[in-house]
C-alpha cells in the first residue's frame, strides 16, 4: 500500500504557512483550535488508511459491472462510505444546529485530500454528494432541502451532476435535454446525459441527479439553461421513496482509470415519465451549477495533487532501497558495491521535480481553500469580497496547473521504477492512469486557459489579478529581509512583473476585439500563471521557515524545503520569460496552421 | 460503576523507529506520537460496557508530559467522560505508574480498571499485573473477551495453549489484547464535545509517588540486520548448519 502524505508537510502548510489558527477570530470558528484540527485530520487519516487505501487496488481490478440491470460494486466501497459518513465528514461544514461541526473549508479540503489520496474512486461518490447537497442548500427551496438535501447529508441518498451530453461535453450551450412544464408543477425531463460519475449504483437507496436542461421555448445558448432536481426514485411528501422516476442506465463507460466509480450514460424519460423539479429561477441553471462546478474544480486539483503526492512518496522510498549502478565519484569501479539509485543525479532530479510540483500545488490548493473561508466568514472589512474574487481567479489554475504537473509527477515516479514501474505489480501505473483523467474532466485544460485569460483575469478591469500581484509583492518584501532568499525575491518580482505586463497587453487586445489572437495561447498563459503562483507558494514556504522562530524545524525538513524552492526557481520558473515572450507578441503560428495542411 | 482506563502516549506505530546516535534511547524529537494501540482497545471496551448500560462513567488517565493531554483528548473524543493528566517529564517505570494508579483508584473508586496489555514502546507488559498486586485485586490479563456478571467479570484470556476463561470478583484489573475489539474512530462531533469535557492536571507528588528510575539502561541498539540466505547442497549440510551455525538443534 502507498503512503498518502507527509504529515509534517501538511501541518507545516496549514499551521505555519497559512496560519489557520487565526480563524479563532472568526465567530463561526471560535470553538476550533489546533487541537481540534489535528484530531480531525487524524480521524480522517485513520479512516483513509484503514478503510479507503486498503481497497485501492482491488477496486481498480474489479470494475463495476451489471448484474440483472443493477450495478455491482465491491463491498469495501460501501463500508468505507459508512465510516466517512459515520464520523461526520459529509456534514462537517454545516452548522452545529444541523448536526455539523462548522469545520473550516480548508480543513475539510485537507481531510478530503487524505481520502482522495487513499482512494480517489471510492471517495468520488462522497465528493459528488457533498457538492450536490451544498448546491441544493444554496439555491433549493425549503421543500427541496427537506426531501433531497437532508437525506444526502444523512448518507441515505447520494448525488451527481449531469451536464454533458453525448453530442455536447465542453460545449454546454449546445445541450438538448428538454424540460416540459406540467400542470402539476413539476417538469417532464427528456434527454440523455453522458460521463455521469456515480450516475448509478446500489450504495444508497436513492440518487439525486442535478440535471441541466432547456425549458420549452427557452432562449438559445447558455442563457436558456435551467437546473432540475431529478431523483432516480420519486420521493413522496412524507419523505418515503416512491415510484421509479424513469432514469435509466443506458451503459457503463469503461475507463483507463478511476475504475472504482461508475461512469454512466443515463437516459431521462425514455418512457415519457421522468419528473424534474426546477431549482431557483428558470434559465439561471448554469450559474447555479457553477456553484457545484467550482467546488468540483478545486476537488479535481486536489485529487491530481494527492495522486502525484502518492507517486512521489512511493518512488522516493523505492529510490532509497533499489541498488543499481556505481557512483561516478568512485570511477564506476565494478568491484565497489552498487548504490541506491537515489544517489544518481537524474533520479534526484526526478524526485525534486515531483516534490516541487506536488508540494507547491498543495500549498496553492490549501491557500485557495482558505480563501473560501475568508470569503464567507472573515470579520475583516472588505476581505470577504476580495477573497471571493481571488478564489474565482485562481480556481482554473488550481484545477489545471495541478492536473498537468502532478500527472507529470506520476510519469516521473513511474520512470524512477523503470521496467517495474510499467508493470501492474507496482502502484505507479495505477496512480498515473487515475490521474490521467484530471486534465480532462470538469473543464479541460484548454477550457480552463480560456476561462482564466478570457474571463477571470479581465474581470472588473483586472482587479482580482492586481490584488493577487499585491499579495505576491508582500511576500517578496518579506523575503528580501532574508539574505539567502534575496535572489528568489528578485526573480519572483521579475517573473510576476512579466506576467503583469503580458496580462495587461492581452486584456487590451481582447477589449479591442482581437479575441482570436489574444486567446490562442491561453493554455500557455495558464502555465505561466501557474508557475508564478506556485513559485510564490515556494517562496512563502521559504519565508515561513525563516520566520517561525518559536518552533524551529529539524535540519532535514528545513533544508529539504529550501532546496526544493531553489529547484523550482532554478529549473522550472526559468520558462516564464520565454513563454511570456510568445504570449506578448501574440504569436499566431498555431492559428495560422490550416486544417488541410495537416 | 466507574471504569478507569489508563492510556499512554507512545511513538506512533507507523513510525520507523530510529536509535539515537549515542545509543541512549530512540529518537523522539519531531516524531509523531499517538495513543498506545492496546490502550485504544481498552478505551473501546470501557465504552462498550458503558453503552450496554453496565457503567456510568469512564475516567481516562495518562502519566506523562504535557503533550499527553492530546492522548487524553483522543480518549475523550472516543467517548470517555473525563480525564486526569499526571504530568511528569520523567521516564516513569511500570512500578511507579502502578503506584500512581493505585492512588487514583483510591480517590476515584472504580470497580474496573482496564489497561492495554502492554505499551508498544517498551513492551514491558507489567503495569496491569503490578497494579492488581498493589491493590490486592484479581486480574484477568490478555483479554480477548470481557463479560460482566453480577459483581463479577468473566475474562477470556489468550494463552499459549488457546483460550482460558477466568471469573473475577469485582473490583478487578483487566488488560486488553489485540483481538478484544476494534476501536472506533473519534467522530467530528465527539472531537468538539471532548473540548468541553473536564481534564484535571496533577503531578506524581500529589499522590506521594517517587518516580525516580530503578533501572539503568546500558545501551539501546538496532536489531542485527538479517543476513542473506544461502542454498544448501543436501539434507546433511542443512542439518550440520542448523546444529553448528544456527544452534537450533
Amino acid at each position: 500500500m502507498h503512503a498518502i502524505i507527509d504529515r509534517k508537510d501538511l501541518d507545516f502548510l496549514l499551521f505555519d504557512v497559512l496560519k489557520i489558527e487565526e480563524f479563532s477570530s472568526y465567530e463561526r470558528y471560535s470553538d476550533h483550535d489546533r487541537e481540534v484540527y489535528t484530531a480531525t485530520i487524524q480521524t480522517a487519516y485513520d479512516i483513509a488508511a484503514d478503510k479507503f487505501l486498503t481497497h485501492y487496488v482491488k477496486a481498480d481490478q474489479n470494475e463495476p459491472h451489471l448484474i440483472d440491470g443493477k450495478v455491482k460494486l465491491i463491498p469495501e466501497i460501501g463500508e468505507a462510505h459508512e465510516e466517512y459518513i459515520g464520523a461526520g465528514f459529509l456534514s462537517a461544514g454545516r452548522d452545529y444546529d444541523d448536526d455539523g461541526t462548522q469545520l473550516p473549508f480548508v480543513i475539510q479540503t485537507a481531510c478530503n485530500a487524505l481520502f482522495t489520496g487513499a482512494n480517489v474512486s471510492s471517495f468520488g461518490y462522497l465528493g459528488l454528494s457533498q457538492g450536490n447537497a451544498s448546491l441544493i442548500d444554496a439555491y433549493g427551496d425549503d421543500e427541496q432541502k427537506r426531501l433531497y438535501m437532508e437525506p444526502i447529508y444523512d448518507g441515505l441518498y447520494s448525488g451527481t451532476m449531469c451536464l454533458s451530453e453525448p453530442q455536447a461535453g465542453s460545449s454546454l450551450a449546445d445541450i438538448k435535454t428538454k424540460a416540459i412544464p406540467t400542470e402539476e408543477g413539476h417538469y417532464k425531463i427528456d434527454g440523455a446525459k453522458m460521463w455521469i460519475s456515480a450516475g448509478d449504483h446500489e450504495l444508497t437507496e436513492n440518487i439525486i441527479h442535478l440535471v441541466l436542461a432547456r425549458i420549452d421555448g427557452a432562449p438559445e445558448g447558455s442563457k436558456g439553461i435551467s437546473l432540475f432536481i431529478v431523483p432516480k426514485y420519486r420521493v413522496q411528501e412524507n419523505g418515503e421513496i416512491g415510484d421509479f422516476n424513469d432514469v435509466t442506465l443506458a451503459g457503463l463507460n469503461h475507463k483507463m482509470g478511476h475504475r472504482g466509480i461508475t461512469n454512466c450514460f443515463l437516459k431521462f424519460g425514455e418512457q415519457g415519465d421522468c419528473h424534474g423539479y426546477l431549482v431557483g429561477e428558470a434559465n439561471s441553471g448554469l450559474r447555479y451549477m457553477f456553484h457545484m462546478m467550482n467546488h468540483a474544480r478545486i476537488a479535481v486539483g486536489c485529487s491530481a495533487i494527492m495522486l502525484g503526492y502518492a507517486g512521489y512518496l512511493y518512488s522516493l522510498e523505492y529510490a532509497k532501497e533499489r541498488l543499481q549502478g556505481r557512483a561516478l565519484s568512485k570511477g564506476k569501479d565494478p568491484s565497489s558495491p552498487p548504490v541506491p539509485i537515489i544517489k544518481h543525479a537524474d533520479v534526484k532530479r526526478m524526485l525534486l521535480q515531483q516534490r516541487s510540483y506536488v508540494q507547491g500545488a498543495l500549498a496553492l490548493l490549501l491557500w485557495a481553500a482558505k480563501l473560501e473561508d475568508q470569503a464567507k466568514y472573515s470579520p475583516m472589512p472588505g476581505e470577504q469580497k476580495k477573497s471571493a474574487k481571488l478564489l474565482a481567479l485562481v480556481t482554473p489554475v488550481v484545477k489545471s496547473w495541478s492536473s498537468e504537473y502532478c500527472l507529470k509527477a506520476n510519469e516521473l515516479a513511474l520512470q524512477i521504477l523503470g521496467g517495474y514501474g510499467y508493470t501492474r505489480e507496482y502502484i505507479c501505473e495505477q496512480l498515473y492512469r487515475d490521474n490521467r483523467l484530471n486534465p480532462i474532466h470538469e473543464g479541460t485544460t484548454g477550457i480552463q486557459g480560456l476561462t482564466l485569460l478570457g474571463n477571470q483575469v479581465p474581470a472588473d478591469g483586472g482587479k482580482a489579478f492586481f490584488e493577487l500581484l499585491e499579495e505576491i509583492q508582500s511576500t517578496i518584501h518579506t523575503a528580501e529581509q532574508h539574505e539567502n532568499l534575496k535572489l528568489y525575491a528578485q526573480l519572483l518580482a521579475e517573473y510576476s512583473g512579466l506576467l503583469k505586463e503580458v496580462s495587461i497587453k492581452l486584456i487590451g487586445a481582447m477589449s479591442n476585439g482581437d479575441l482570436e489572437k489574444a486567446l490562442c495561447n491561453s493554455s500557455l498563459y495558464l502555465d505561466s500563471f501557474g508557475l508564478v503562483t506556485v513559485g510564490w507558494m515556494w517562496l512563502k514556504q521559504a519565508v515561513t521557515l525563516h520566520e517561525q522562530k518559536s518552533a524551529p524545524y529539524d535540519e532535514d525538513f528545513f533544508n529539504g524545503k529550501l532546496h526544493t524552492c531553489a529547484y523550482f526557481f532554478n529549473y522550472e520558473m526559468v520558462r516564464i520569460p520565454t513563454q511570456c515572450e510568445i504570449l506578448s507578441k501574440m504569436d499566431h503560428t498555431i492559428i495560422d496552421m490550416q486544417e488541410n495542411w495537416f | 460503576m466507574k471504569i478507569l482506563v489508563p492510556v499512554k502516549r507512545v511513538i506512533d506505530y507507523n513510525v520507523k523507529v530510529r536509535v539515537k546516535a549515542d545509543n541512549t534511547g530512540v529518537e523522539l524529537a519531531n516524531v509523531k506520537m499517538s495513543m498506545n494501540p492496546f490502550d485504544e482497545i481498552a478505551v473501546e471496551e470501557a465504552l462498550r460496557i458503558k453503552e450496554a448500560g453496565n457503567a456510568e462513567e469512564i475516567i481516562v488517565v495518562s502519566i506523562g508530559p504535557a503533550q499527553a493531554q492530546e492522548t487524553l483528548r483522543t480518549a475523550l473524543a472516543m467517548g470517555a467522560d473525563r480525564a486526569i493528566l499526571v504530568k511528569t517529564d520523567d521516564l516513569v517505570e511500570p512500578l511507579a505508574v502502578a503506584k500512581i494508579l493505585k492512588a487514583i483508584v483510591a480517590e476515584e473508586t472504580p470497580e474496573l480498571v482496564i489497561l492495554g496489555k502492554q505499551a508498544i514502546d517498551d513492551d514491558c507488559n507489567q503495569t496491569g499485573q503490578m497494579l492488581a498486586a498493589l491493590l490486592e485485586w484479581p486480574q484477568g490479563t490478555f483479554a480477548s473477551e470481557v463479560k460482566l456478571g453480577e459483581g463479577t467479570v468473566n475474562v477470556t484470556r489468550e494463552v499459549d495453549g488457546g483460550l482460558e476463561t477466568v471469573k473475577l470478583t469485582l473490583p478487578a484489573v483487566v488488560t486488553a489484547d489485540l483481538r478484544l475489539n476494534e476501536p472506533r474512530y473519534a467522530s467530528l462531533p465527539n472531537i468538539m464535545k471532548a473540548k468541553r469535557k473536564p481534564l484535571d492536571t496533577k503531578e506524581p507528588s500529589d499522590y506521594g509517588v517517587d518516580t525516580a528510575r530503578r533501572l539503568t539502561t546500558l545501551k539501546v541498539e538496532e536489531p542485527a540486520k538479517r543476513a542473506s540466505g544461502i542454498i544448501v547442497e543436501n539434507i546433511a549440510e542443512l542439518v550440520t548448519k542448523l546444529r553448528d551455525e544456527a544452534g537450533v538443534i
